[in-house]
Parts: structure tokens; sequence; C-alpha cells
């Protein structure tokens, strides 16, 4: 202690023993610590980048190009409006120049081409993070006080969907989540509030259970609660994780709540025809183009056909053969929402297909599963559950009432402070893996958490935390002119009598009228003035196919012939282009020369036998519809109107707009017009 | 004495927690059981995904040894350029003498090679895989070309697209066609998607996608077919005279 104490005062008085070198030691300290700043600077990570950039172009062929774009200090985009203060471009100096498209080497690389300018939008908007920060980390990774770090590249597209709402081509990740997010009924229980003030509705219609009893057995429902997935591979119900002896009370309380439906659902099932053979099933199954919405899945485990209905996979351990006989008969009886259209079968043919369906079923599903009679105790722990796990937030059940606010809003997910998240062990600490990870095994967060185990593929889940990410406080907050809505569906409902008969053959489930429907099958928006109404009529009557290569086909519903005709009079009025008047052909086209005219133009100019076929000895196109038989199909007009610009009749379609000159579309006009082939002949015969 | 023993302690661990504060844990690596003399790439290479994703099948590499049998309970790292995230990095061969990983791919578009290396019986082996990241731009040429030009220009069928190939008298070139499609400029690909192949004196079965597509879908059209082109497109570039 003492040999300390000596040394330090031997040290004082080395420095300040004599005032004249005190007052250089002051100096000099004072001088050292006024070079701090600047030297601070100096070594500023920034500006060491900006080396770096100077030192990377250096030996380009563009250098000088480069050196004499390149502006030293920090560079910033300020945009009062957005609230952008964006210094990103200190750094990432060559964000701008197209020559560093090649340039893998961050943070020097050229930004992808996209829609949008950088100094009209910012980096931040998009991509998240701190614009004002000059350190890597900071501007990166910076979590303090609510802030958010930059979003993983995975998940980019959220940065695009808090200003486009609606469908963007170029992000398919984004809109497979939000297909997700409707698709799985995520809404039924969370409430999400778009920035345009409207609700997110769900898009799947989880059938009511009202009468279940009807339809199915208590056996299947118990292992269907156990596991849905163990019974359709692509069902969408997740999985509550429940003990045999809730699934067992659930069932008892569904099954005894139910009431019988009124009406012929479990008529008296007619046995199929004596001299039906085995092949009559299938064959029938396959007329019917069932496979267009409805799944089974092959010996290899993959799901052949349409996901619009139901898996059949195992439909056979889940209906009762009266309801399914019932239910062919016609759908709506029980379901006046489904998007099943109503097949006129006979009941001949609805007996055939209940007995090939009910094959569909499998002896080791559901096999462990013995109930006895359900006890009042059972039946009233069973709705207590039923309450407390939200069932009726999804679907209708008899004496629960479907719950408000049954989860947590999701309107602001993607800005929700970390603060208020609690993490697994060993996670990382950000946003998008928490809402990854959450999705991905939601009881792993606790066991008293409600939320049930989704069945998701992890690109489905990628997208899916993608779509949650797009929900944040800035999509409420940005300016409503960069807002671009949401094309919102409303109920569409055609009129009368007609009206009525489209609802019943479910026209809408495949094609699109209007803006309204699915887009599986062709829009009819215009189809009166495209089809010839002779056509129609037989095309209804007896479907046959256009497009050879399409698996998905138009259904038949064997309608009576004046079901036909009541349909065919009310599309032939009804969806009608103002811009085509169908009773107006192109004059002066029925000359020889000119169809000849036309057929080179065909053959030769425009090659149209690439993707149609014309004449069915040479042509073998397969892409276009058949053309056969166009001239006896499709009115003069409209062929006229679709050569010159088939967007503007359909858009989105394929069929390039060759911008013909109205000679050579006269001309093709002629030429397709005498196509009226034996087609339909042959297909008869 | 006593006092500044204990400041200093504390000040050094203190330094220590906060040097360890951005020192992640790094994975362990297993131990090998077995090792190699060759490795070679199964299936999960020369695929085409989006930049920042993970690609849509696994990579699988299989050691064997100089028998060409399979090796079980080797070790297999792999490597790629920064940004390139592998799950797992480092693992050992399973039963049938593979190591399967997910790879997420970086945030630059552009073409990469990865690699697998097993530590081998007196020196490390190692293969290279290719794979293909998409950036914005690329991906929507790639979604245009799923719509519009593949049912010609891609020979492979599916139930769902059944291809229009076969049935050309004159055969388009895939996309993937580097040899052909690499000799042709930025502005013979735009002139013959626009103008159709009569433009360039091809066949007329390529019609005009000019009024179409818009000249920004058709640039992205040819910097999707630029990526995905085998042997890979060099861009000739622009010539700067040498200061």
């Amino acid at each position: 202690m003492p040999s300390l104490q000596k040394s330090l005062s031997s040290a004082w008085r080395a420095l300040f023993g004599d005032p004249v070198r005190a007052f250089g030691v002051v100096s000099v300290s004072l001088l050292i610590a006024m070079a701090i700043a600047p030297a601070k600077d100096y070594f500023s990570e920034w500006r060491g980048y900006q080396r770096g950039y100077l030192s990377f172009i250096h030996d380009r062929g563009d250098a000088v190009s480069l050196r004499r774009r390149f502006e030293p200090g920090i560079q910033q985009v300020w945009l009062p409006d957005l609230g952008v203060v964006d210094r990103c471009t200190t750094c990432h100096e060559g964000l701008r120049e197209a020559s560093l498209t090649d340039v893998s080497t961050q943070p020097f690389s050229r930004h992808p081409v996209i829609p949008h300018s950088l100094t009209a939008f910012g980096c931040v908007i998009c991509h998240g993070g701190q614009g004002a920060a000059t350190t890597v980390a900071e501007a990166h990774y910076s979590t303090r006080a609510g802030e958010m770090p930059i979003l993983p590249a995975r998940y980019i597209e959220a940065g695009c969907g808090q200003c486009h709402q609606n469908t963007l081509p170029g992000t398919p990740q984004l809109n497979q989540g939000r297909q997700i997010l409707a698709r799985y009924g995520c809404v039924h229980c969370h409430s999400i509030k778009l920035p345009d003030g409207t609700a997110m509705t769900a898009s799947d219609d989880p059938p009511a259970l009202l009468h279940i009893a009807d339809k199915t057995t208590r056996e299947w429902l118990v292992s269907w609660l156990k596991d849905p997935q163990a019974y359709a591979a692509s069902a969408t119900m997740p999985n509550y994780k429940l003990s045999d002896a809730d699934a067992r009370d659930i069932s008892a309380y569904l099954m005894s709540s139910s009431t019988p439906q009124a009406g012929d659902t479990t008529a008296a099932i007619v046995k199929p025809a004596a001299e039906a053979d085995a092949s009559a099933g299938p064959t029938l199954y396959g007329e019917s183009f069932c496979a267009s919405c409805h799944a089974v899945q092959n010996a290899a485990g993959n799901l052949v056909g349409g996901d619009l209905g139901p898996e059949l996979t195992r439909i056979g351990n889940k209906i009762k053969p009266e309801w399914l006989f019932a239910w062919l008969q016609n759908p709506r009886v029980y379901d006046p929402s489904t998007l099943m259209p109503h097949y006129r079968f006979t009941p001949q043919q609805a007996a055939t297909l209940v007995d090939y369906l009910e094959k569909k079923s499998d002896a080791d599903f559901g096999a462990n599963v013995h109930l006895d009679l359900a006890t009042p105790e059972q039946i009233a722990r069973g709705k207590k559950l039923v309450v407390e796990l939200g069932c009726a937030a999804c679907h209708e059940i008899n004496g629960v009432r479907k719950p408000e606010n049954f989860a947590p809003d999701l309107s602001t997910i993607g800005s929700k402070p970390l603060a208020q998240l609690v993490f697994l062990p060993g996670m990382e600490h950000t946003l998008p893996n928490y809402i990854a990870a959450k999705i991905q095994q939601p009881r792993a967060f606790g066991p008293s958490f409600k939320m049930p185990q989704f069945t998701l593929t992890p690109s489905q889940n990628d997208a899916l935390t993608t779509a949650l990410l797009a929900l944040t406080e800035r999509s409420h907050t940005i300016p409503a002119n960069l807002r671009v809505a949401a094309v919102q569906e409303t109920a569409y409902q055609p009129a009368g009598h007609a009206g009525k008969l489209m609802t019943d053959l479910a026209c809408l489930s495949c094609h699109r009228i209007n803006g309204h429907g699915s887009e599986m099958a062709p829009d009819l928006t215009w189809e009166g003035s495209s089809v010839q109404r002779q056509w129609l009529d037989d095309f209804l009557k007896n479907p046959n196919t256009l497009r050879p290569a399409l698996i998905r086909r138009m259904p038949r519903f064997n309608l009576s012939d004046s079901d036909s005709k009541e349909l065919t009079d009310y599309m032939m009025v009804v969806y009608q282009s103002p811009s085509i008047d169908p009773d107006a052909a192109p004059g002066d086209i029925n000359t020889p020369a000119t169809v000849e005219h036309g057929r080179q133009l065909f053959y030769s100019k425009y090659a149209c036998q690439s993707c149609h076929i014309a004449d069915t000895k040479t042509d073998k196109g397969y892409i276009g519809p058949t053309l056969t038989q166009v001239g006896s199909r499709l009115t003069p007009a409209w062929i006229y109107a679709w050569l010159n610009n088939p967007q503007a009749l359909r858009p989105g379609t394929i069929e390039p707009n060759q911008n013909l000159s109205d000679e050579d579309a006269r001309a093709l006009t002629a030429f397709l017009v005498t196509l009226k082939g034996s087609g339909r002949q042959e297909a008869k015969r | 004495m006593m006092r500044s023993i204990v400041m200093s302690v504390a000040l050094a661990l203190m330094v220590a927690a906060a040097g360890c504060k951005f020192h992640h844990a790094t994975p362990t690596v297993p131990r090998a059981s077995a090792s190699g003399t060759a490795i070679v790439e199964s299936s999960g290479g020369k695929q085409v995904g989006i930049t920042g994703m993970v690609l849509k099948d696994p990579l699988v590499v299989q050691v064997n040894d100089d028998k060409g049998t399979a090796v079980a309970g080797a070790l297999v790292e792999f490597h790629g350029p920064s940004g390139f995230r592998f799950e797992p990095t480092a693992l050992l061969t399973d039963s049938s003498g593979q190591a399967t990983t997910a790879v997420t791919l970086g945030t630059v578009a552009g073409r990469y090679q990865l690699s697998a290396v097993t530590p081998g019986k007196s020196q490390p082996v190692t293969v290279q895989i290719v794979e293909t990241a998409l950036g914005y731009q690329q991906q929507l040429g790639f979604l245009l070309a799923e719509k519009y030009c593949d049912s010609c220009h891609d020979p492979e069928s599916s139930p769902e697209r059944v291809s229009n190939y076969d049935n050309l008298q004159v055969k388009p070139h895939p996309f993937t066609e580097g040899d052909t499609l690499n000799k042709m400029s930025d502005a013979d690909l735009m002139a013959i998607t626009q103008h159709g192949g009569p433009a360039l004196n091809r066949s007329a079965l390529m019609p005009s996608y000019g009024d179409t597509l818009s000249p920004a879908d058709v640039r992205a059209l040819i910097s999707y077919m630029r990526m995905v082109s085998d042997p890979p497109y060099q861009p000739a570039g622009t010539v700067y005279a040498r200061k």
C-alpha cells in the first residue's frame, strides 16, 4: 500500500510539479480530448463502407462514371408525408447503379428492379428497420424501445402487403398467405380489421352441425375430433389435441343436440340396379367430373382432384348411406349454401354413386373407438368444452352461441412490440420468428393455450407469416392515396327463375360472372354475345369438351329440356356485351376468296394451328379450344371482336392480341365461320 | 488493494459479458463415426427458388466409400456464399449414407455454387451444387412464363398442364437452352417476343405478344430466361474506355 502511494505521488510530481510542465500536460490532454469527436467521425462505420465502395469500384471498367455519381457524406431520403428519414444509401451506395446488377457483395449491389422509385418511397417502408441510424447494428437489428429490425428476406413480400391490399401478380407468397388466412378460417376466431375499415372475411364455409346425427356416426366424430388429418390429409379443421374423454364428451353433446333435418334427407335408399356392373360407379363418378372438385388419395399417397369440395378418400367411414343418397339427389335440402351443384341424378344413379362411394373406406380408421351410451354428465361436460374451445366460432351448433372476439385481434400483429411477447427458450427474439413458431406449434407456448394445431407445409407457414407481418401499424397510417384497396367481393344472385336454377346448379362455384364467382371455368360475363343459341342449349344438356388437355371439365347435370331452355334464354338475353351486336356480323365476308385468304392467314401468317385445331387431320395445337366447329358455336360478331382484342372481352386471357389489320380480322372471321365441323355429330355417334 | 482487485475482476467480467452478448452459440458439430472417400449429389441441385426463401426440395448428398457403397455416420458440412443458410449446416449421414439439409437462398439474385464437404479418409472431398435465386423481376418473369410461354416452351408435361411442345412442327427453344438463347441479344429477344417469330425470320408459330404484354413484362421474361439458361448467360456488359 505505501509503495502504491509513493509511486502515485511521484507520478503527480513528474506531471504537475512544475507549472510550465503542468500547463503542457493540460494542453496536450485537452487537445486529445478535442480530437476525439473528429476521430470518431473519421473512423465511423459508414465512412468505412464509403471507402470500401470507392476501392471496390476502383478497378472496374466503369469506375469513372461510378465515381462521378458517388456522393460522399451522409445521404438521406426525407419524405415528411410518409414519416421516412432513410440514410440507408449512405452505405448502400450502389443501389441505383444499373451496372452493379451482377454484384453480390453487400452493401454495394444494385437494388433489384422493382416498380417503385427508391427516392419516392425510401427503404424502411418496405424493409423495416431504423432508417435514420448510421450503423449496421442500429439500422438493421435494433429492438430498443419497440423498434422493429429489418424484415428477413424470406418474408419481404409483407412489405408490399402494407399498401397493396389487392392481389399483386409479383407477390405469390403474400397472396397465398392471405388465401390461407381466409381459407383456414383464421378470422372466425381472430378479427382482422383491414386499413380500409372493412373486416377480413373467411372464404371457407364450415359445415353447420345442427343435424350432424343425420349425416354421420358418433364413432366417426370421435376419431375426427381426435385427429382430422388422419381421416383426410387435406382437411383444414385443426387438431385440438383432445383427450379421449374430451372427444367422447364433445361428440356426446353434438349428437344429443342434433335435430333431425326437416324434409327428405334420410330417404329410404334405392338398391342399385341389379344389372349394374362394378364399373358403373367409377364410370358415373368420372362422367360427372366429381374429381373437378373432390380429391382422392391415390396409392402413392398423392391427392388427385380439386380442392373445392371435401376429400373423399375415406368417405365410406364417415357418411351414412341414406344421408348420402338424399344429398346426391339434392344437396341444397341439407345445406342451402353448399358449393355442390344439384345434379339431376335418377334414384338409380344416386344409388350407384352411394354404393361406389361407401366402398371408399379404411377398415383401420376408427377401429379402436368403442363408445357406451352417453351419460347426461358427459353431455353437460361436452357442452362446456364446446363453449370453452370456441367450436361455435366456426360451426353452427344447437344451444351454443357464436362467441364474439374469441381470440386476440390481429389487425396490427405485424407491429406487435417484442416486450409483449413471450418467447420459447432458445428462440431468436424477433417478431417473424415468434409468429412462425406460434403458427407451427401453438401449444408449445403453454398447455393452457387454446389455439389448435394446424397442418401447414413449411412454405404455407412462411406464406401465412408473411401475410400476418403485412398487418402493421404503418398499413393503417400511410396516406390513403398510396393504399391500393382489395377488390371487394359482393354477393351476386342472378335474377328470376333462371337465377334460382343457376344457384341450384352452383354455376358460380366454377364460373365467373361480372367479377363474381370462381375462376376454375370460363368467364360467362358476355356468354350471350359469344355463343350461338342452339349450341348453348345443346351444350347445357350434353357438355362436350372444347379443350382436350383440360382435366377439370363441365359436368353433365342431366338437365330437362325446359330447364336448359330457360338457362339458355336467360344467358342469351342478360349476358350481352354492350360493345357487340350479335346480329350484326361484319359484312362482306362470305366470298370464297375471303375465306381462302383467311385460311392462308390462319395457317401461315398467324400460325394459329400452334395452339388451335381447325382440322383434326392436320392440326395438333393443344392450348386453345378446338375450332373444328367454331362456326356453329360462336357468333361471327364475337369472333371478329375477339380477334381484334381478346383481352378487351376477357381480361387476362392468354390468347395474344396480334394487333390485326381490319382486313386480316375480317378474313380470319370469314374462314372461322365456315368451320361448322362434324365434331358434334361424331361425338353424338 | 483488495478493493482494486475486486473492481478489476468486476470490470473484466463486464467486458467478457459484453463480448459474449454478440457471440451466438455455434451449433455443435456432431462426431463422425465413419468416413467415406467420395461425395455425390443425390437430389435437390439445380433448383430455381426465390431470393431469401427456402428451396422447395431439400438438398440431399450421399457419402460413398471407394467401392461405391454408401457410408453411414460420416460428417457432411454444407457451405455457401454469404446470406445462404443451411438447416442443419453440419450433420452425419443416415443409414442410407445420405445427408439432407434445407437451403435458404441468399438475398441477391443470381446463380450460386454451394458445396458439401466430408472429411474423407486422408483429405476432405467436396461436391459442388448449383442453385438459382430469382429476384423480384425474374420472379415476375417466371410467373409470366408459366402463364403465357411454358405450355409450348417447356417440353415437360404434367397432369395439370399438358405440353404443346410435341405438337409443334418447329420446336420452340426451352428457356434453359443457353446454347441458343445466350447468343441472342436482349434486343433480339425483345423483338421476337413483341413481334413474333417472323420479326427475326423465324417460325410464325411464335405469335407476337407486344400488344398483350407490356415492355416491362417482356423485360422481366428476358431477365428470367437469362437467369435460368444453362450454360449460364454471360452479359457482354458495357464497354468503357480505360482511364
